[in-house]
């Protein structure tokens, strides 16, 4: 086959694929039947965590910069975006406590451009934070934007803040998605940016700041530049990923935004691959997938009398961890390593004839 | 050597020293460079040379002296304060600025090197490492490479991607793994991506080493090509002295930091004091 009906083959296959996804999902939506709202739930908190998972790789993966700021940055997209969408009206019994401030009173934007504002304020926040952070190097760096995300946490729940976040009382009334397609088409959107982006000569640029900081700059790669602008791209989509968030959860505190989130979410990332945006999208799905799917485990059955051994509540996340290390022990990259999912290696996959090694970022 | 004093300097080192806590790695060191020639800068192991290309080309800041550029100061330095007070060099007064470029800076002005121990951007394809080399001069912002607004630059850039591998000869392995190459043609793909950023000073760092005598003739006729065809004025580095005596219209010798030699190939072959430090070595083999 040659690379022209290749690539048609390619084409016409990836939009059967979204086709059956969305056939999927709307089977899910709008089936009245049974009600979805479980698979829903799981498929919105994916797709809201792929677009935080990409934001990450995007800064972790493709640009080198070992980064642990996330649940910070989506703090403050989930705040931006919560405060402003919670309806006017609903503003009082959710600020019951402490009032609320009276410039932030009637200011109210809908869900699109309220997420758009909740990743530009991360985004603001990230180039501060860039000027001094990105001086430093792998594990300093993560220390260092760890303890930027816990900052972000206290000063969120802190008491002079009360008239604005609502303090540790957390916030609620966020109006929800209207339906499945809506979470799903903001995250097909962010990633398909990050995807650009990542193929243009810019994420060339952070590749090779990933591979060699020194011969970039011997190349005339402004380093600092180059990293700014990964880290306030990166936190521009981790702060929509953090409203989008909001927006699932509907109601949102402080606590939700601790260390173990990023965790979570570099956990994703090393699951699906660091340095695949596939790999991403496929950790995220899997991951928030796998611990909703395995709850069975936690569930004491009994079979035609007979008490099924070991089921009781606590196995779930025993299986969680062992089916991880298993998968990181045969997958030392990760699932996808650094490439990109392609019809090819699919195929090649039954045929096991796709020995060739892939580079990074070809897409073929 | 009358119509060389007419030249002009395309690069200029004034009085370099760099320092490294108490070890003067290179001391008092001046050097120039014509428009055209072919310059090379030998000296035995730890003598200082590749500490010199990194003060050229911005990687170390020097402790003292200047470095310009087609009569453009890149980097001056004088040690002040505590630096002055441990400064093991000379001419510790005679500069005054303090101007320190950063290696991308350098770059733009024209000036691109290669690195003695290959530094490939290891995990990308060959095609992607030259092509790097064209981000630098990209007009595109951010939002016009993501939108794929700069689809023309881009296209051009890809194509002269594919001209310069094919000139090292290696467009046949275009969508290879840098590091999988063998280490004859990293070095090759490392000169590429160096002349893709569109430089008119070279700076070879033993663009030799480890290269069998079959390869080291070919890389001089190489050398030779390049400087002709892209308009360059190259500063080399290199311990087979066949090539160094063939290719250079110059050379300095380097000995402990100090420059102890210059001239031309014949002058320098000839030279008690580099026989003494240097090329005696190479009599015993």
């Amino acid at each position: 086959m040659n690379t022209k009906s290749k690539r048609i083959r390619d084409i016409l296959l990836s939009i059967v694929l979204a086709a059956v996804f969305c056939c999927i999902l709307a089977y899910f939506q709008y089936d009245t039947k049974t009600s979805h709202s479980y698979a829903l739930s799981i498929l919105t908190r994916s797709a809201v965590y792929a677009v935080v998972a990409v934001s990450m790789n995007l800064l972790n993966g493709f640009t080198g910069l070992f980064s642990l700021g996330q649940a910070g940055f989506m703090a403050i997209g989930a705040y931006t975006t919560a405060i402003l969408t919670i309806p006017v009206a609903a503003r009082p019994n959710v600020y019951y406590l402490n009032g609320i401030a009276p410039w932030l009173e009637n200011l109210h934007l809908p869900m699109i451009p309220a997420m758009l504002l909740g990743g530009l304020f991360s985004a603001a926040i990230a180039a501060l934070i860039g000027i001094p952070v990105l001086r430093l190097k792998s594990d300093y760096l993560a220390i260092a934007t760890l303890g930027f995300a816990e900052i972000v946490r206290a000063l969120l729940a802190a008491p002079m803040m009360d008239t604005i976040t609502n303090g540790s009382f957390g916030l609620n009334n966020v109006p929800g998605y209207a339906n499945i397609f809506q979470p799903m088409a903001i995250a097909a959107v962010c990633i398909l940016l990050m995807v650009l982006l990542i193929n243009s000569s810019y994420g060339r640029a952070f590749k090779a700041i990933r591979e060699d900081d020194v011969a970039a700059e011997a190349m005339g790669i402004n380093l600092f530049r180059h990293k700014e602008l990964a880290f306030v791209i990166s936190s521009f989509f981790t702060g929509v990923g953090g409203g989008m968030l909001a927006v699932f959860m509907q109601s949102i505190d402080t606590k939700t935004f601790s260390v173990s989130m990023t965790y979570n979410i570099l956990l994703m990332i090393v699951l699906g691959g660091i340095g695949s945006v596939t790999g991403s999208i496929i950790g995220a799905f899997l991951i928030n997938g796998s611990q909703e799917w395995l709850r069975f485990l936690d569930v004491e059955t009994t079979i035609n009398g007979v008490q099924v051994p070991l089921l009781r509540p606590g196995l779930r996340m025993v299986v969680y961890s062992i089916l991880l290390m298993i998968v990181v022990l045969f997958w030392r990259r990760g699932i996808m390593g650094t490439s990109e999912f392609t019809w090819d290696g699919l195929f090649g996959l039954f045929t096991r004839k796709n020995k060739k090694k892939k580079t990074g970022g070809d897409k073929s | 050597m009358s119509e060389a004093a007419n030249r002009e300097h395309v690069l200029e080192v004034e009085h370099v020293t760099m320092q490294f806590g108490g070890v003067v790695a290179v001391n008092d060191l001046s050097l120039h460079v014509d428009k055209g020639e072919i310059v090379a800068l030998i000296g035995p192991n730890g003598a200082g040379k590749t500490t010199a290309f990194n003060v050229i080309t911005g990687v170390y800041a020097q402790t003292n002296g200047r470095v310009s550029f087609c009569g453009e100061t890149l980097t001056e330095n004088h040690p002040t304060g505590k630096a002055l007070a441990s400064y093991l060099g000379e001419d510790a007064g005679k500069f005054s600025q303090t101007i320190l470029k950063t290696p991308d800076a350098i770059t733009k002005k024209g000036i691109a090197r290669t690195f003695q121990n290959i530094r490939l951007f290891k995990s990308l394809s060959v095609f992607d490492n030259v092509l790097i080399g064209f981000h630098m001069r990209s007009k595109a912002n951010v939002f016009s490479a993501v939108f794929h607004l700069n689809g023309a630059e881009e296209k051009a850039n890809r194509e002269k991607t594919l001209e310069l591998l094919k000139m090292v000869g290696l467009d046949d392995v275009k969508d290879e793994v840098a590091s999988s190459l063998p280490y004859g043609k990293q070095r090759r793909l490392e000169i590429a991506r160096a002349l893709a950023t569109d430089p008119k000073f070279l700076l070879l760092d033993e663009p030799a080493a480890g290269m069998n005598p079959q390869e080291t003739i070919e890389l001089a006729s190489f050398i030779r090509e390049i400087k002709e065809k892209f308009g360059l004025t190259v500063l080399v580095i290199e311990h087979h002295m066949d090539l160094v005596m063939e290719i250079s219209d110059r050379i300095y010798v380097l000995d402990f930091g100090k420059l102890i030699a210059q001239g031309t190939p014949d002058e320098i072959q000839n030279n008690n004091r580099v026989i003494e430090a240097y090329l005696g070595v190479q009599e015993d083999e």
